[in-house]
């Protein structure tokens, strides 16, 4: 089952490597990793997606908990959060299709960052799921390039 | 010794906090990134150094004096290979929970990245084998590090860990200031066990018919062996053992199995087969241990107390994970068992009806000299009084069935990474910090040549080691394995015909040098050695070359395929 582990760790050199070695070295699966400075510039926080059985998960929770750098470990899963991912596409622009993208970018709240005479560039924010649904529906119309920024997520607030 | 608020170096940083931290001994050897600080070193008279005379025998020594006297072992080496050389000992170290810290020198902050003259990026290739490292990246952070440093290695599961120096620091100059106190937000190891967890535990030892104890190095190095031989005896449970684990309870007590596991009494593994509840301490379910995990005590409720999280749920389920210190556990225990509890005398009769069905033995006569009655006859000499260091292969599990350990802090062996060239050096390190016990060493011929250099560190500091040397003439337990399970194919483990002279080999180093090829010189020879002080002694046993270890359950197996004797019996020679 898939897993959102949020980490807060110390913003020192060297904190992600330790994070992602430790998943290679322990062979965890490590579907997306994201870092950022957090309120307190001391402190970075990590989103991490990972899938695994129960058994496993505890051991991920557990092997980032013992990591010196790793100040807090929580399993988001299971908990009201949201989850966001930012997605930047290039898709080849050709006048037959032109209107239909439009439309589809309006329909995925997506907003035009760059367009040229035969590409459009795109970005589209949503939960990894509407991310790789995005990705499937503009997939006919030839896709040049795109980048995915990896899950970030936050506690719901009280 | 400086106080703080004086302007000082790196270099006298360096050993200012060393001192603080009570370091007696540095295990180390210099390099071109050390220059300043061997020239500060030059003058200090507290720290002893001893010059190893390679870096994998410093990190080894230092472990072999962490685990004799509880203490951090301390390295320092130079940048680059100086570095690379101490990769095995620090994987070794980490493997076995044992407390050091290792400095490295390297090159100047500007260089690094660069592809400097000497630099490796240490902190990179060591992180997955510390418990944490560090680059110190201004001399204002140099004296926080090493006192972080320290209290890394030392608390909770100990462990490893590296401090990186570049040269420039070690050069600069800032006004010293003693952290009092360290305070590591990410690094808050429990040591207290959950108490209502403790009393679960009591209340299910209490009931069980056929309990059994499985203690491991954790009860060692969490300094509760008192409290494990209290409980064990007023509760009636017998105890088995780890290698590590080995002496943590006496071994001459009729509660004591010996060691389980692969080549474990038949009797300690028949019980942990039988047993109704077992009560893990300290202790991580290794696969040398386990064999295969679904057929391991498959009748009992596994109760597994480790300070260490991950090491709970991690090879095995257990019915009752209780996290903390072994010796908070094992002292709570005592207070909150029941008074009643149940009759254990058929099981403890059971267990002594295995014991006296296929005991630990061996055949010996006048002319032959075998492993086993070597290490007997040391134990026998020594009454189970010596620190036992041993290298890796068929002598280590040998001395692990042999030698009768009485108190804890008596075995030290690589036991997680099993590395050959281990004991030597170990043995050099242990002797350092134990002078009121003889340290003996039991290597095989193969291990021996991987530190052998370390011969003139024992020699030239007087270390009163007494290397007995198990020469079978063969990778012993390479063999062993090849004549069961890879076709009696020998393929590169006969070393008959390109071993050296041990002897001359020893005499050429300055060290004291017998030999032995039968039973009667041996106990001679050992007696020898165990009265002679004034530096190291080598005895070289020439024993026969294909006896095998047994019992032995194959890797991965289960109890019902342990072994307990040749296959084929006319493969002895
Ligand atoms: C550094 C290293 N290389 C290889 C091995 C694999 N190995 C395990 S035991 C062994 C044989 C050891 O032979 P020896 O030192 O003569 O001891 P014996 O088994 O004969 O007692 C070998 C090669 C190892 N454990 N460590
Ligand atoms: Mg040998």
């Amino acid at each position: 089952m898939k897993h959102i582990i949020s980490v807060l760790v110390e913003n020192k050199f060297g904190s992600l490597n330790r994070v992602a070695a430790m998943f290679s070295a322990r062979g965890f699966n490590l579907e997306s990793i994201s870092i950022g400075e957090t309120e307190d510039t001391e402190i970075s926080r990590m989103t991490i997606v990972t899938r695994g059985e129960d058994q496993i998960i505890s051991q991920v929770l557990k092997q980032l908990n013992r990591l010196v750098d790793t100040i807090k470990v929580t399993d988001l899963t299971r908990q009201p959060h949201v989850e966001r991912e930012l997605l930047l596409m290039t898709l080849k622009l050709s006048k037959p299709v032109q209107h239909e993208i439009f439309e589809l970018i309006n329909v995925f709240k997506g907003k035009v960052v760059d367009i040229k005479q035969k590409s459009i560039t795109i970005e589209v924010i949503g939960s990894p799921d509407k991310i790789n649904t995005t990705i499937d529906i503009f997939k006919p119309y030839g896709i040049k390039e795109l980048a995915r920024s990896g899950a970030v997520a936050i506690h719901r607030g009280e | 010794m400086h106080s703080s608020g004086q302007t000082l170096n790196g270099s006298e940083i360096f050993f200012e906090c060393l001192r603080r931290e009570n370091v007696e001994y540095i295990f180390g050897y210099p390099g071109g990134s050390l220059l300043k600080v061997y020239e500060t070193l030059y003058d200090v008279e507290d720290i002893q150094h001893i010059l190893v005379r390679h870096e994998q025998g410093a990190t080894h020594m230092a472990e072999g004096y962490a685990r004799a006297t509880g203490k951090p072992g301390v390295v320092l080496v130079t940048s680059g290979p100086g570095a690379t050389n101490t990769v095995t000992g620090i994987a070794n170290a980490y493997m076995d929970s044992s407390p050091m810290v290792v400095f490295t020198g390297q090159v100047p902050s500007s260089l690094i990245g660069n592809d400097a003259f000497q630099e490796a990026d240490i902190v990179g290739i060591t992180r997955p084998i510390t418990k944490h490292n560090f680059l110190v990246k201004d001399v204002k952070e140099l004296a926080i590090t090493i006192r972080k440093a320290f209290f890394l290695a030392t608390n909770g599961r100990p462990g490893p860990v590296l401090v990186d120096m570049p040269k420039d620091i070690l050069n600069a100059s800032c006004v010293f200031q003693w952290p009092e106190t360290v305070d590591i937000r990410g690094f808050k190891p429990t040591l207290k066990c959950h108490i209502n967890q403790v009393q679960k535990a009591a209340h299910k030892i209490a009931k069980a018919k056929r309990p059994l104890l499985y203690i491991g190095g954790g009860v060692i190095s969490a300094e509760a062996s008192e409290e494990l031989r209290k409980f064990a005896i007023q509760q009636n449970i017998p105890v088995t053992m780890t290698l590590q684990g080995l002496g943590a309870f006496p071994g001459n007590h009729p509660l004591s199995l010996g060691m389980l596991g692969m080549h474990g009494t038949y009797w300690a593994n028949r019980a942990v087969n039988a047993c109704d509840l077992l009560i893990a301490v300290g202790a991580r379910f290794d696969d040398r241990v386990t064999g295969k995990v679904e057929t391991f005590a498959p009748q009992a409720y596994k109760i597994h107390n480790d300070i260490d999280p991950t090491n709970v749920d991690k090879n095995i389920k257990v019915d009752l994970p209780i996290v903390g210190d072994a010796k908070h556990f094992l002292s709570s225990l005592i207070e909150e068992m029941p008074d009643a509890f149940e009759n254990r005398e058929s099981w403890l009769a059971q267990i002594n009806q295995w014991r006296e069905e296929c005991p630990l033995t061996y055949t010996s006569d006048d002319n032959t000299l075998k492993t086993e009655f070597v290490i007997d006859e040391v134990s026998k000499q020594t009454k189970g009084n010596a620190v036992v260091v041993t290298d890796v292969g068929q002598h280590q599990m040998w001395t692990s069935q042999f030698y009768t350990f009485i108190n804890p802090r008596s075995i030290i062996t690589s036991g997680g990474l099993g590395t050959m060239g281990y004991g030597l050096p170990a043995a050099i390190g242990a002797a350092f910090g134990i002078k009121d016990r003889p340290v003996v060493l039991f290597c095989g011929d193969g291990g021996i040549m991987m530190n052998i250099q370390e011969l003139v560190t024992a020699v030239h500091g007087k270390v009163p080691i007494k290397i007995f040397l198990i020469n079978n003439s063969f990778l012993g337990m390479v063999r062993q394995w090849q004549e069961l399970f890879h076709k009696e194919k020998y393929s590169f483990t006969d070393l008959g015909d390109s071993n050296p002279d041990f002897v001359k080999v020893a005499e050429a180093f300055g060290c004291k040098a017998l030999k032995a090829d039968n039973p009667a010189t041996a106990r001679e020879a050992i007696k020898e050695a165990l009265a002679w002080n004034e530096g190291p002694v080598l005895v070289d046993f020439r024993v026969i070359k294909k006896d095998m270890v047994f019992p032995m359950v194959p890797a991965g197996g289960s109890i019902s395929d342990m072994l307990l004797e040749r296959l084929n019996p006319k493969t002895m020679v």
